[in-house]
């Protein structure tokens, strides 16, 4: 498992890099990274499903990310409270992370999961649905109603996007919205 | 210890979103922490020498990895790009009215 | 030279994307149609459509986009996509409960198997496709000026 340890402290590194760097574009990319290096990782730890939606689903996300960061670079500067700020949060994060390592003994190591509710998916999967990928016929067929739930969402975000663009409502009547031309 | 490594790029994605001033930087803050939870589901999910959830025509297979924390990933992955690209309009939004991304500077709350 | 400056982007990069573009369709509804077999299914396929349109709109401007997939025609792809998912849900009320897999199961490993899967699978990418691709169409063709008033 030397690869998977070497491609997280990749991913955090290159996170650390998302988070400190000044100029926008550059930490965007940044992100871009990790989110390769995440779909590596998906495909070591035997996921190919998620390993493709999370590769195509992360180049959709850069994309709409520098739409927003192209042209509005805006230099800020420390105030003061810097240092103490800052001590405290380091303080928080690592009480988060020992109180972490104490409930992380409780879960089953690593490679030996329980896997109580998939036995059964594992055996009558196959005869039950007639279809040869486990995964598709558990958000398709066993647990249909979680993918009805998501199809909302979706339809919640679309509809979100959409009203925050069009504007303030019925301020003026004859408000049109600009197109840019690009 | 992987998964102390994992909450580790949380961590990180924590400090970011608590820290920082630029409204873009949070949202790039939410993206590596949302990374890293679906990164310890599929964590959970492994097993050692397992094959991927595929049948095969002509093998028997006995050791797969578990297909349902698989399942639920693939879901909050896609829901994940819709939440930022929700977040992603309000920014806009907020700069066209205020004319800066800092968050020091957007003090008005009126309707 | 003013035909390629008048808008898109270069001429190497329209003439790569008049080559890609066909391909990344189809490799799209090839992921999507074999979701059931494969890995894959109707979230990635449908992305990937997505994808293809939006290829095709950064590269030549929105009214080559717009003569392949107008906004109205985007809109009613994604409902006609929650409606038909519905629809099979509701269905499975003949064989006896919400979402049942009522049609005939066919023998594994082949294109037609499965029952509602397949079906299942399109009507996710139709909604998943057409509402990323009008979502990123709202974001991007919002012309943005800072003002410090907007009353």
């Amino acid at each position: 498992m030397a690869e998977l340890y070497l491609l997280l402290i990749f991913m955090i590194i290159a996170a650390i890099i998302a988070v400190e760097v000044e100029d926008l574009l550059s930490s965007v990319i940044a992100v871009g990274a990790v989110g390769l290096g995440l779909s590596i990782v998906f495909l070591i730890l035997k996921a190919p499903d998620v390993a493709i939606t999370q590769l195509v689903v992360e180049i959709l996300c850069l994309i709409i990310l520098i739409r927003a960061t192209l042209k509005r670079d805006i230099p800020f500067s420390t105030t003061g409270r810097w240092f103490f700020n800052t001590l405290i949060t380091v303080c928080f994060i690592a009480v988060f992370l020992m109180l972490a390592h104490k409930c992380l003994k409780d879960i089953p190591e690593f490679g030996f999961p329980i896997m109580r509710v998939a036995k059964t998916y594992l055996s009558q999967g196959l005869n039950k649905t007639g279809a040869s990928n486990l995964v598709a016929s558990v958000i398709l067929d066993f647990r249909a109603y979680d993918t009805l739930g998501e199809a909302t969402i979706l339809f919640t975000a679309v509809v979100g996007v959409l009203a925050i663009v069009r504007g303030v409502g019925r301020k003026k009547e004859k408000q049109i919205i600009r197109e840019e031309d690009e | 210890m992987i998964y102390l490594l994992c909450l580790c790029l949380f961590s990180v994605g924590l400090y970011c979103i608590l820290r920082k001033r630029n409204i873009i930087k949070i949202i790039i803050g939410i993206v590596i922490a949302e990374y890293a939870v679906n990164l310890f589901f599929i964590l959970i999910a492994f097993r050692m020498n397992g094959r991927a959830p595929l049948f095969s025509p002509d093998v028997n297979i006995t050791n797969m990895v578990d297909p349902l924390p698989q399942a639920l990933v693939l879901t909050a992955i896609v829901i994940g790009l819709a939440t930022t690209a929700l977040l992603v309009a309000i920014a806009m939004r907020i700069y066209e009215k205020y004319g800066t991304f800092d968050i020091t500077k957007i003090r008005e709350l009126r309707g | 030279m003013s035909r390629e400056h008048d808008k898109g982007m270069t001429l190497i990069v329209k003439t790569i994307t008049r080559l890609t573009v066909g391909l990344i369709l189809l490799y799209g509804i090839y992921i999507i149609s074999h979701g059931h077999v494969s890995p894959g299914g109707g979230f990635a396929g449908g992305v990937i459509v997505a994808l293809s349109f939006i290829h095709l709109m950064l590269a030549y401007g929105k009214e080559e986009a717009f003569k392949r997939l107008s906004k109205s025609a985007a809109s009613i792809f994604e409902s006609t996509g929650a409606i038909l998912f519905l629809a099979i849900a509701l269905l499975g009320f003949s064989g006896g409960y919400f979402f049942l897999n009522f049609l005939p199961k066919g023998e594994p490993f082949r294109l037609f198997s499965a029952g509602t899967i397949p079906l299942s699978n399109i009507a996710i990418s139709l909604k998943v496709g057409a509402g990323l691709f009008a979502i990123f169409v709202a974001l991007v063709l919002l012309k943005l000026d800072s003002k410090k008033d907007k009353e």
